[in-house]
């Protein structure tokens, strides 16, 4: 069975240059967020309620490189721990994104279509990609948090 | 000196761009293996599209249709490309780790592919990697394109050994163009293979002489690649319907 996830496109838009510096200057510098939670595959998550903003970590956007488009789940569409909810364009490379948790897909940024770029200058902040009804929640216990996950950057 | 990977070798002529794609597609999300695919042309001239493209604006629609050209969106990103049995395409499809310190990220990876190029194009002039395209000075013979997905990576290159103006014409010039480009036409920023190289055949040897210093090459058939079709794996190919892009004269 395909699995054609993917209804929602953010087209090419906007060329904002990388603004953040931290990124820039690479992994020895990339900015972890302690209250966040991280998989390995460098997305994170952040519990609000049964709700859980989904986006990729500063590590991620730097390693990237400019992101150019980004391809998101229609709301409504179910995710699953460990599989692959969007795409990420950079250097004309199609990069999966995957979901650190499980559940319903609530809302989707919008601001992605226009700026895409968001994700490399503020990947915890405006950069955020969905948000997901948790049908899950012990699976946040799965997660690094912020120590663990900076010392699996350094590896 | 770390071992060479094994790398499973598939050697196709004029096999149709479309199902090239399809393949490359389930080598990458539905096995283990690490690939080389050289395609020595496409049977019918096409029009291939990055993920992020947008019908119109990176096509004349109205000259495409007159052309009768196929339109494709490909798996993964990069630009827009006319393909035809001039066309000569590779594929290296990888595991992370599989080369020793390459890491499965975008640049790391595009910039690897310029040293594994190398020896086949810099006895034929100033080869090098130019803002992501494959250039011999400021011209360009070969458009570059990757998809990343659970530590595997797959980077896909269409060289041009040929290729008609005509085709061209069917493409807009694209908003987003490298900086090299200094705003040429197709037919000033382009360069034809055949006017370096002194022969299609010894190329695409050269190709896989290539490959074979780099890798342990193992030749499959097209029969044992495509067991990989059947299995289940996320499908991002489509054949676009061009009449649905027509867009319709102001009242």
């Amino acid at each position: 069975m395909a699995l054609r996830r993917f209804a929602v496109q953010f087209g090419l838009r906007a060329q904002a240059p990388v603004a953040d510096l931290a990124a820039s200057w690479g992994r020895a510098f990339a900015t972890v967020l302690p209250e966040l939670k991280y998989a390995k595959s460098h997305e994170w998550a952040k519990p609000q309620g049964d709700v859980a903003v989904v986006g990729i970590s500063d590590h991620a956007q730097g390693e990237l490189g400019d992101v150019v488009y980004v391809e998101l789940p229609e709301v409504g569409a179910t995710v699953t721990k460990g599989e692959t909810f969007g795409v990420v364009e950079s250097v004309k490379a199609a990069s999966d994104v995957y979901s650190p948790i499980s559940g319903e897909v609530v809302e989707i940024n919008q601001a992605l279509v226009d700026e895409p770029a968001k994700v490399n200058s503020s990947p915890y902040e405006d950069g955020w990609m969905i948000k997901v009804k948790l049908s899950n929640s012990g699976e946040l216990g799965d997660l690094l948090d912020s120590s663990a996950y900076e010392a699996h950057c350094q590896h | 000196m770390a071992p060479r990977p094994i790398v499973k070798l598939l050697r196709l002529a004029r096999f149709p761009i479309l199902q090239q794609l399809q393949l490359e597609e389930a080598l990458l999300r539905a096995t283990k293996c690490n690939w080389f695919l050289i395609n020595d042309g496409t049977p019918r001239h096409s029009i291939v599209m990055g993920i992020s493209g947008r019908v119109n604006e990176l096509i004349n629609v109205q000259q495409a249709q007159k052309q009768q050209l196929q339109v494709i969106k490909r798996f993964t990103g990069g630009g827009t490309v006319v393909v035809d049995h001039n066309t000569v395409f590779t594929s290296l499809i990888m595991q992370e780790g599989a080369l020793q310190g390459l890491e499965c990220y975008p640049v790391p990876i595009i910039r690897w592919t310029e040293s594994f190029y190398m020896d086949v194009f810099r006895k034929h002039g100033e080869f090098k990697l130019q803002e992501h395209d494959y250039v011999f000075g400021e011209h360009k013979f070969g458009g570059n394109a990757q998809a990343i997905t659970n530590k595997r990576w797959l980077h896909h290159t269409s060289f041009l050994w040929d290729f008609d103006p005509a085709n061209m014409a069917a493409l807009q010039q694209p908003a987003k163009q490298p900086s090299y480009r200094q705003g040429r036409e197709h037919g000033s920023f382009l360069m034809r293979l055949q006017e370096r190289l002194p022969s299609r055949q010894q190329f695409v040897q050269e190709l896989q002489d290539n490959a074979d210093q780099h890798f342990e090459l193992r030749e499959v058939s097209l029969q044992e690649a495509s067991q990989a079709l059947q299995r289940q794996y996320l499908k991002n190919n489509k054949v676009i319907d061009l009449a649905a892009h027509v867009q319709q004269p102001q009242q």
